[in-house]
C-alpha cells in the first residue's frame, strides 16, 4: 500500500515546480518600482519590456518545446503592422481592444505557418522560420499603398489608453501600459510552463519518440505552442507600433530575429526570466555602448557573444547566481546548472 | 479466448530489404508471449510497426478486432498500447515524478491543460507514488533520470509504460543490460504485471524466456518460422538448428 507520507512529498514536490521564489517577487517588485524611481527612464524601459516580452516568446518555443527559430520577427512585424493598419484607419481605436485584435491577428498567422515547422531538423526549421519573415518582409514592401512600403507606415495616431491616459513623449503611459500587459503575458505563460500542458512541451523537447509513446500527441502539442508564441509575438510588436506611433518595414528584418537569439543567449533559456534578464542587459548595453561609440556599438555586442559562447553561459551566469536560482530552488533545474558548471570545469 | 492483438499479412519492406514478411499472429487477452529470433530477425521492427512508429508496405494491425494499422503512435497509446524500448528511451533533464506524472496525466485525461499545475489533481498524485513504488523508484524520485543508474533508469522505462496503463504491453529486451544482481528486480516486476494485461515479450535471454513465456513466435528473416508453447520450441529440431544452437543450448 502506499505511504502517506510520499504522497505528501510528492506532491509537495509537485508543487514547488510552480512555487514562488523570493527573488522573483524582488524581480517584479523592482519593475513596478522603476515606474516611480526611474521616470527620466521611462522611454528605454519601454522598449526593454517591448524586447523582454518578444524574447519571453521566443522562450516559450524554444526554452520549453525546443523549436529553433530565426525568424520570430515575423510575428513581431505582422502585429505592429496590424496594430498600425487599425489605429491608422481608425478600424478600432482603443489602444487595448486593438493589441487583442492584434494578438489574435498574429495567432492566426503562427498556427497556419506551424505546419511549416512540425518536420524537420533544427536546420530546417531555421530556414524555414527565416523564409517566413523574409516572405512577410517583401509582401509588407510590395504593398507599398497599404504598409506605405520602405517609407513606413505614416499617420499612424494612437488613441488615448481607455479614452483616458494620452499617449505623453516621455513614454509614462507607454512604459506603464507595456510593463502591465508583460506581467499578465508573463503571469499567463508562468502558468502555461508549469501545467501538464507545460510538462508535455518540455518532454517533447527532450525526447520526441517517448513521448508519443506516453500517448502525447506531439505535434498538436507543438501547433499549440507556436500559436501561443506567436500571439505573444505579434503583441509585442503591436506595442512598439502603439508606444512609438510608427511601424517600418524594420519591424521584419532579420537583425530583429538575430537579436532576439542574443537576448535569449545572454539571459538563458527555459525559465522565463532569461528573456527578460536578456532584454534588460542587451538594451542597456546597447544604449551604453551606443552612446560611448555610436558607429561601433555592434563590435561590442560581438564580442560579448563571443565572449558567453566560448566561456559558457553557465560559467557567466554564476557569476548572477541568485538570478539564475530564481527557477533552481529544489528541482531539477538545480542539477542541471550544478552538473553543467561541472561539465565545462566550474568556476 | 479473445485477440488482444491481431496482425493479418504484415509487411515492411526498407527498399529491397524485407523486414517483416507476411507476418500474421494472434496474440489472446492476458497471453506471456514471447517473440525470439536471431538479430536481424525484425523483431524490433515488428514493434516499431505494432506502436505506429513504422507504418507497414502492406497488411494490417488489429487491436480488439479494430483496425488501427493507420493511426498514430499517441492515438494507440490511448487505445491501451504501451511499450518499452531496448535502448532506454527517457526525459533526461526531468525526474521520476515528472516522469511518471507526464504519463498519468495524459492517460487522465489532464495532459493539455494548461491552467492547472502539474500534479494539482490528486488523483494523479496517488497513482504516480504507487507506480512509483511498484517499481522501486520512490527513493530517487526527485533525482534527474539523466543521472540515475542504469538498473533504476531500466525501471524507469518499464514503469512509463505501464503508467499509461495499457491493455497491450510490448517489452523489447526489458532485461537488457542491467547488472545481474538487479535482473531479478525486473523480473519480479514482469512476472507481477495484472493478468488481464496483453504482454509481448522480446528477449534474448532464454532463461527469461522460458520462465515467463506461455506461447512462443520464432520470426527467422522477418517471417514467422514456428509458433507453439515452449515446450514444442524447446524440442523443435529446426529451431534449435536456426537459433538455440547458435548459443549453445543442448
Amino acid at each position: 500500500m502506499s505511504s502517506l507520507p510520499l504522497q505528501a512529498e510528492a506532491g509537495a514536490r509537485f508543487a514547488a515546480r510552480a512555487a514562488w521564489h523570493p527573488l522573483e517577487v524582488v524581480f517584479w517588485a523592482v519593475a513596478l518600482g522603476s515606474i516611480y524611481l526611474l521616470p527620466g527612464r521611462h522611454l528605454i524601459l519601454t522598449e526593454i519590456a517591448i524586447l523582454g516580452l518578444f524574447a519571453l516568446s521566443l522562450d516559450l518555443i524554444l526554452g520549453y518545446a525546443g523549436i529553433v527559430s530565426l525568424g520570430h520577427a515575423a510575428f513581431f512585424g505582422f502585429g505592429a503592422y496590424t496594430a498600425g493598419l487599425l489605429a491608422k484607419h481608425e478600424i478600432i481605436t482603443e489602444p487595448l481592444l486593438a493589441l487583442l485584435v492584434s494578438g489574435a491577428a498574429t495567432a492566426l498567422l503562427g498556427f497556419v505557418t506551424s505546419f511549416l515547422v512540425l518536420r524537420g531538423s533544427d536546420l530546417t526549421r531555421i530556414m524555414v522560420t527565416l523564409g517566413v519573415a523574409l516572405v512577410l518582409r517583401e509582401i509588407a514592401n510590395r504593398y507599398a499603398g497599404l504598409t506605405g512600403g520602405a517609407d513606413g507606415l505614416q499617420g499612424v495616431e494612437i488613441k488615448p489608453l481607455f479614452g483616458l491616459f494620452r499617449f505623453d513623449m516621455f513614454g509614462h503611459t507607454a512604459y506603464c501600459y507595456s510593463l502591465g500587459v508583460l506581467i499578465v503575458l508573463f503571469l499567463l505563460a508562468r502558468r502555461i510552463v508549469h501545467s501538464p500542458f507545460g510538462l508535455s512541451l518540455q518532454s517533447i523537447k527532450g525526447n520526441v519518440l517517448r513521448a508519443s509513446a506516453v500517448g502525447i500527441p506531439v505535434n498538436s502539442r507543438l501547433v499549440t505552442i507556436y500559436t501561443i508564441a506567436a500571439a505573444y509575438a505579434g503583441i509585442a510588436g503591436a506595442l512598439l507600433t502603439q508606444t512609438t506611433a510608427f511601424a517600418s518595414l524594420s519591424v521584419f528584418d532579420f537583425d530583429r530575429s538575430a537579436d532576439l537569439l542574443l537576448v535569449l543567449i545572454i539571459g538563458g533559456t527555459g525559465y522565463l526570466y532569461g528573456g527578460l534578464i536578456g532584454a534588460i542587459i542587451f538594451k542597456l548595453m546597447q544604449d551604453y555602448l551606443a552612446a560611448l561609440t555610436p558607429q561601433y556599438w555592434p563590435f561590442w555586442i560581438g564580442l560579448l557573444l563571443v565572449v558567453i559562447v566560448l566561456v559558457g553561459r553557465e560559467r557567466i551566469s554564476s557569476w548572477t547566481h541568485p538570478l539564475r536560482t530564481l527557477a533552481s530552488r529544489l528541482d531539477w533545474r538545480s542539477h542541471r546548472t550544478q552538473s553543467s558548471v561541472l561539465a565545462t570545469g566550474g568556476p | 479466448m479473445p485477440v488482444a492483438l491481431e496482425t493479418v499479412g504484415l509487411e515492411k519492406r526498407f527498399g529491397g530489404l524485407v523486414a517483416t514478411n507476411d507476418v500474421s499472429l494472434k496474440i489472446e487477452k492476458g497471453a506471456r508471449h514471447a517473440l525470439i529470433g536471431p538479430n536481424g530477425a525484425g523483431k524490433t521492427t515488428l514493434i516499431n510497426l505494432l506502436t505506429g512508429v513504422l507504418r507497414p508496405t502492406s497488411g494490417r494491425i488489429l487491436l480488439e478486432s479494430r483496425d488501427i494499422t493507420t493511426f498514430k503512435p499517441h492515438a494507440r497509446v490511448k487505445l491501451g498500447i504501451a511499450r518499452t524500448f531496448q535502448i532506454n528511451q527517457l526525459f533526461p533533464d526531468l525526474t521520476p515524478l515528472e516522469t511518471i506524472g507526464l504519463a498519468v496525466s495524459e492517460r487522465l485525461g489532464s495532459g493539455k491543460d494548461w491552467w492547472r499545475i502539474v500534479g494539482s489533481r490528486p488523483q494523479v498524485t496517488d497513482e504516480v507514488v504507487r507506480i512509483l513504488e511498484d517499481f522501486r523508484l520512490a527513493d530517487v524520485m526527485n533525482e534527474r533520470t539523466a543521472i540515475l543508474p542504469y538498473g533504476k533508469q531500466r525501471l524507469l522505462e518499464i514503469a512509463v509504460a505501464v503508467a499509461s496503463a495499457p491493455r497491450v504491453l510490448l517489452l523489447d529486451e526489458p532485461a537488457a543490460g542491467v547488472p545481474e544482481e538487479e535482473r531479478h528486480v525486473i523480473l519480479d516486476i514482469v512476472a507481477a504485471l495484472p493478468q488481464d494485461v496483453t504482454v509481448l515479450l522480446i528477449e534474448h535471454d532464454m532463461d527469461l524466456v522460458f520462465q515467463f513465456a506461455r506461447q512462443i513466435s520464432v520470426l527467422v528473416n522477418g517471417a514467422v518460422f514456428v509458433e507453439g508453447t515452449p515446450e514444442d520450441i524447446a524440442r523443435d529440431e529446426r529451431v534449435r538448428q536456426v537459433y538455440l544452437g547458435e548459443g549453445g543450448h543442448g
